[in-house]
């Protein structure tokens, strides 16, 4: 290097970027965990698709902007929908009347077919009816049953909030609990509000509901903190999805709380927590299979005329996954199928 | 603020007066706000058994929302809001999560990387605030609109779930959790690192308005902005820094949330935050007009916020109510507050 035709300040300034480089090729790297130990582990293939001509299958859900569970069944879809040559829409909405406007879209587009959750369903009503009228097959998933076949719908896929309740009901009796706190992370949720209302249907100890503020995780920690010093008779802890568990175990753990978690639904940490015994069970609703079922169900019904189920409710929950399961969710989980 | 004159017409003039330290304490902006938090505290302290023993949970609640309510309360003393800052903690999150776990980096560079990130979103705030001479009201909500779906959208891009992969197997956690997300008991108090975090902030934003340059700046700016450019305030970088303190607080606030959770963040969390900071300003004296306002007075916002949150699990109230309860404890300790700030100025 030409060191001595160098101006003081360029000098100073390479010798800190190469310090830099330096510092971030020595120290910037992880030997452990990351995207590399991901590669490493290899991953499942494709697979090949039929020769039916293209369809156009539309979902409409009142899921929130980025709720995991709902990820979960569009990715159901999409992997039905990659193999069925159709081609996948989805839109979601929280307000019921957004919902049906949707749906409504999808009916002026006229696709093949419409797959909608029944979570408002009077609000849904004459959308999923104007719909039929049109001619386009719809099937309903999720919550909702009762309703599906009034409105005219082929058949409906999915598991009733409140039977998903009372199996944790259930699970917490044979377990030989007495007291447990169900914890509403947004409050008004139908949906969350079945659930906890099934659990103290079968349940045999007393149940009490907790909301806390879902919009942010120290909120929903400190929460459920809080209850439980505030309560040291709470043995256990029934929290409605994923996410929430993770800071129920965390605020078991800073209370020195003997109570039990149990949680609705998977992600990836509930499968670590259940591996490692911090959750006790946890219910799988199979939102995969809603999804992959519902594209399947049309495609079947516009080929073949077949409907899944014979006109019945198909269930795909409740079923209560613990420490046994883990190992395979793990897998699952971890690329977001389960 | 109005002069009121005294009761007694012979007496000096006012501007003469010699004011002595109570009323001088009276006329801080925080003073109200004290009042406030202890008659929340006193009253939760009497109705709820486990309220005094648990106040260690009490404080961790309260700090993760003073964190940020410190430099929202001094962006609206400089006149301005911030409606994208809970989002932005949520971004913060996740800049670091998924920059370390896609370049299977050092925790501690996707750290770094995440405080350059949310640095750059916050001078974009303020860039955009004086360049087009908008409202801040709009352009930040159009940034926090515009970072909710960034947040979703990105993550699912480039992780495929909604949610993070955990990178808590990941070199450099172990030592950036202890900076952010620990614990140390003193006694039977769980110290969390937040509230050391949230007094930090205090002092130092304290520090900042009352014995620097800056900080009259700050009160300049949102007094009067044309004013203060005429006597040579630095309007421009004034507000852009104020922007800049949000943005480094939203990324200690995301940090903890990351480092809480084993790296695991669900990319749709924050929204409605911002106007839990808002209101821990505003509980805490601040005007929605700017001009006017203090940083302890946030922190003690914040700090009743907290109070009133958890008191409500800690009474075992009907829990349906919750959010109810906790706004009509809110409406009361401001009005208090607000109360107790008049007749001290009256007082005066």
């Amino acid at each position: 290097m030409a060191r001595s035709r160098m101006a003081r300040s360029t000098r100073v300034f390479a010798a800190a970027a190469m310090t830099t480089l330096l510092a971030v090729a020595a120290a910037g790297c992880s030997d452990s965990g990351g995207k590399d130990a991901e590669e490493n582990d290899g991953g499942g293939g494709g697979g090949g698709g039929v020769n039916t001509p293209r369809m156009e299958i539309a979902m409409v859900t009142h899921s929130a902007p980025g709720d995991t569970f709902w990820d979960i069944v569009q990715s159901g879809s999409k992997q039905a929908a990659a193999k069925d040559n159709v081609e996948f829409l989805y839109a979601n909405s929280e307000k019921d009347d957004e919902q049906a406007r949707l749906v409504q879209t999808f009916v002026d587009k006229k696709v093949d077919g419409i797959i909608v959750t029944l979570a408002k369903p009077e609000a849904m009503k004459s959308a999923v009816q104007a719909a039929v009228d049109a001619g386009i097959p719809v099937v309903t998933i999720n919550s909702g049953a009762e309703f599906s076949k009034e409105y005219g719908a082929l058949s409906h896929i999915g598991q009733e909030e409140s039977v998903a309740g009372e199996a944790v009901g259930e699970e917490l009796n044979e377990r030989g609990r007495k007291k447990a706190v169900c914890v509403i992370h947004e409050q008004g949720n139908v949906g969350l509000e079945q659930r906890c209302a099934g659990v103290k249907k079968t349940f045999s100890g007393s149940v009490e509901n907790l909301t806390v503020d879902g919009a942010s995780k120290p909120g929903v920690l400190s929460g459920i903190q809080a209850k439980l010093e505030a309560d040291g008779g709470v043995d256990s802890v029934v929290t409605l999805n994923a996410d929430v568990a993770a800071s129920a175990v965390e605020a078991k753990d800073a209370t020195g709380s003997e109570a039990e978690v149990a949680t609705f639904d998977l992600n990836k940490s509930v499968a670590e927590s259940l591996e490692g015994k911090q959750l006790s069970f946890a219910v799988d609703q199979q939102p995969y299979l809603q999804g992959y079922l519902a594209v399947d169900e049309l495609w079947l019904y516009e080929t073949n005329g077949n409907v899944i189920g014979g006109g019945q409710t198909v269930l795909t929950g409740p079923a209560i996954v613990t420490e046994e399961d883990a190992p395979d969710l793990k897998k699952f989980t971890e690329r977001g199928t389960r | 603020m109005t002069a009121t004159l005294p009761a007694d017409a012979k007496a000096p003039d006012e501007r003469l007066l010699h004011a002595s330290p109570l009323h001088r304490l009276l006329g801080r902006p925080e003073l109200g706000s004290v009042i406030g938090a202890v008659a929340v505290f006193l009253f939760f302290a009497v109705i709820a058994d486990s309220f005094l023993s648990s106040l260690d949970t009490v404080l961790y609640a309260a700090s993760t929302i003073g964190i940020m309510a410190v430099p929202v309360a001094l962006l609206m003393i400089g006149g301005e809001f911030d409606l994208s800052a809970g989002v932005l903690v949520t971004s913060a999150a996740l800049t670091s999560t998924m920059f370390a776990y896609e370049m299977t980096a050092n925790v501690w560079v996707g750290v770094f990387v995440s405080l350059l990130v949310t640095l750059a979103i916050g001078f974009f705030n303020g860039f955009m605030l004086i360049r087009t001479g908008l409202p801040s009201f709009i352009i930040t909500l159009g940034t926090y609109l515009m970072l909710w779906g960034a947040n979703i959208g990105l993550t699912k891009r480039i992780q495929g779930t909604v949610s993070t992969n955990g990178i808590d197997d990941m070199q450099g956690f172990e030592s950036a959790r202890v900076l952010f997300a620990s614990s140390v008991d003193v006694g039977s108090f769980k110290l969390r690192v937040t509230i050391l975090w949230w007094i930090g902030l205090v002092v130092l934003a304290t520090w900042i308005l009352l014995r620097t340059r800056w900080g009259n700046w700050i009160f300049a700016v949102g007094g009067n902005k044309d004013a203060a450019r005429a006597v040579g305030v630095p309007v421009h970088r004034t507000k852009i820094g104020l922007y800049l303190g949000v943005a480094v607080a939203a990324w200690i606030s995301g940090q903890h949330l990351l480092f809480s959770f084993s790296g695991v963040v669900q990319s749709a969390e924050g929204r409605g935050l911002e106007l839990h900071y808002i209101a821990a300003a505003v509980i805490g004296g601040c005007l929605l007009t700017g001009g006017y306002g203090s940083a302890i007075g946030a922190a003690i916002g914040a700090l009743i916020f907290g109070m009133a949150k958890q008191g409500i699990v800690y009474a075992q109230w009907d829990s349906d109510w919750f959010w109810f309860f906790l706004g009509a404890m809110l409406l009361l300790a401001t009005i208090l507050n607000s109360w107790v700030r008049t007749r001290a100025e009256a007082a005066r």
